[in-house]
């Protein structure tokens, strides 16, 4: 059942899409930089809200999945040909996520967190005694892709998440999981399959992450374990993807291009000071915005009486 | 006799060293009312719970039409027949009311998803009295409703065995009369029901069949008019003479 709403909306986003795939031809240099970060962020904070948004499980192991991704390319790059690399890389995030989903989605609320945040950790510490037994350390990942290509690629991979969401949000799985999130005694009484459901959005979003890391791993250049594990990539995709709101597919984009640009420009004058707003940020969606601006969005528009179809 | 849908036998659960249900038997038939019935903290809840796949007995078998279900997952058992409401009314806030019931359909026994899971939804929705509301918000519905949701939500994926666990609690005198009459309509449709229920009233013209539960174990069983007069029935309700 596809509605002329549907088509509308799906228009929208690739005429978006394609705008956004033309940046590179206006600069190359600074703003396509920030736009590099603001689409690998989108991507992040996307296939993230795929699985939290509707389940309410808060993961803190986006820094796992996207450390094994640049790790995989690290490893990689030289021997086998590029193209491979994203996909070796979804498949190792999908068999982690299942393996973690198996163990801790039965948890609910709270261990699951800590787990997820102890994940990233633990990945890296295996990482790190892994290179330490054979003698290396980082590693440089020298290659001729640019950050054009780079920025293509997440723009690609931006569209593949919108419309796997889409597509999810449309499906017996996407309303198991909102069921899920409303009441999970209820979704098992109805013949859900709680923990299979659970952790097939969690393959998935990992294997998202997994591949942002695989891609971005040549910008980075240098990758070492406590940069490409580094935790606070984690936070910042919670962050930003309540801040836009998880109500709605395109909510975690409207969370991710003002806080990469406030975090940018914080960064650029008071480096030491981005986990500050990552604190404000935190507390505005605590005591402000509740559902984020998506949230924000919907209350306007039921008050002023834009709503109905 | 009707062909035998479920059959529980010598089940016990044990949390710990608390005995809650202990080897209980009884049989249910199809397109029957069977009641369970007992005082307070007598094990007829857990007794429902272990049916509908909250958790496991402890020993002991149930079947479903022949099939064990005894210990497997809520979700396996609710595919094979088994729909239930809650002591406490569990609907699903987020969603709209005809979201509420499709919840049913989609995953449970007889699976329907889209345009046709949404038209049964409706359908069930005006079976249980809700024709009007439909497109009410959740929040907004009248105690007796959320319970007739939750009702056509159980409905929806069509069970061998309805479980309905104090359905009818709460609900003041006209309410009451009405809910008596929907689950009596329900079994005229030719549904098999097991009933948790305090409600005399309600035992009395809706259980073709009672079991009594008295401290974990069956006591008696018979009709609501046999049971309700068995000395021992009595005196698990109202205390031994010694105690009144």
């Amino acid at each position: 059942m596809i509605t002329p709403r549907d088509i509308r909306n799906l228009l929208l986003a690739a005429a978006a899409l394609g705008l956004a795939a033309l940046l590179p031809f206006y600069d190359s240099g600074y703003i396509l930089s920030i736009a590099t970060t603001m689409a690998m962020f989108t991507v992040l904070a996307t296939s993230w809200a795929l699985f939290s948004g509707p389940t309410h499980y808060i993961s803190l192991a986006t820094a796992a999945f996207f450390g094994l991704g640049t790790f995989v390319t690290g490893l990689g790059f030289q021997t086998l040909p590029m193209w491979l690399l994203p996909l070796i890389a979804a498949g190792i995030g999908a068999v982690l996520a299942a393996l973690v989903g198996m163990v801790t989605l039965r948890l609910s609320g709270v261990y699951f967190v800590i787990f997820t945040l102890g994940l990233a950790e633990l990945v890296r510490q295996v990482v790190t005694w892994v290179q330490n037994r054979t003698g290396q350390r980082g590693m440089y990942v020298l290659t001729s892709i640019t950050e054009r290509d780079i920025y293509w690629q997440l723009i690609g991979l931006a569209a593949l998440v919108f419309l796997v969401g889409w597509l999810i949000g449309r499906s017996r799985l996407g309303f198991a999981l909102r069921i899920i999130g409303n009441d999970e005694t209820v979704a098992k009484h109805s013949g859900i399959d709680t923990a299979m459901a659970k952790i097939v959005l969690f393959m998935i979003s990992g294997a998202v992450a997994a591949v942002v890391g695989a891609l971005l791993a040549p910008r980075y250049i240098y990758i070492e374990p406590s940069t490409a594990f580094a935790p606070i990539l984690s936070f910042q995709v919670v962050i930003m993807a309540l801040l836009g709101g998880t109500g709605r597919l395109w909510g975690p984009l409207a969370g991710v291009i003002p806080f990469t640009i406030l975090w940018e420009f914080i960064s650029r004058h008071a480096p030491n000071q981005t986990l500050l707003l990552l604190g404000v940020a935190f507390l505005l969606i605590v005591y402000v915005l509740p559902g984020g601006f998506v949230g924000l969005y919907d209350r306007l528009r039921r008050r002023f009486g834009a709503g109905g179809q | 006799m009707a062909r035998v849908v479920l059959e529980v036998r010598d089940v016990t659960k044990r949390f710990g060293g608390l005995v809650a249900v202990r080897d209980m038997v009884f049989d249910v038939h199809q397109n029957e009312v069977l009641g369970i019935i007992g005082p307070n903290g007598s094990g007829k809840s857990t007794m429902i719970n272990m049916i509908s796949g909250t958790f496991a007995p402890s020993a002991g078998s149930i079947r479903l039409n022949g099939q064990e279900i005894a210990g497997k997952p809520a979700h396996r058992i609710a595919r094979q027949g088994v729909a239930r409401t809650f002591q406490l009314v569990r609907l699903l806030p987020e969603l709209s009311v005809v979201e509420n019931v499709v919840a049913g359909a989609a995953f449970g026994h007889r699976q329907r998803w889209g345009a046709e899971a949404e038209s049964f939804a409706r359908q069930l929705l005006e079976r249980v009295g809700m024709g009007r509301q439909v497109n009410m918000p959740v929040s907004s519905l009248t105690y007796i409703n959320t319970k007739r949701v939750e009702l056509a939500r159980a409905l929806a994926c069509e069970p061998e065995v309805l479980l309905l666990d104090e359905w009818l609690a709460g609900l003041n005198p006209t309410e009451l009369e009405t809910g008596i009459d929907l689950i009596k309509s329900l079994r005229d449709d030719g549904r098999t029901i097991i009933l948790v229920e305090h409600v005399m009233d309600a035992i009395r013209s809706l259980c073709d069949r009672c079991v009594v539960m008295s401290s974990g174990a069956k006591i008696a069983e018979g009709t609501p008019a046999d049971v309700l007069a068995d000395a021992e029935v009595i005196r698990a309700y109202l205390g031994a003479d010694e105690d009144a």
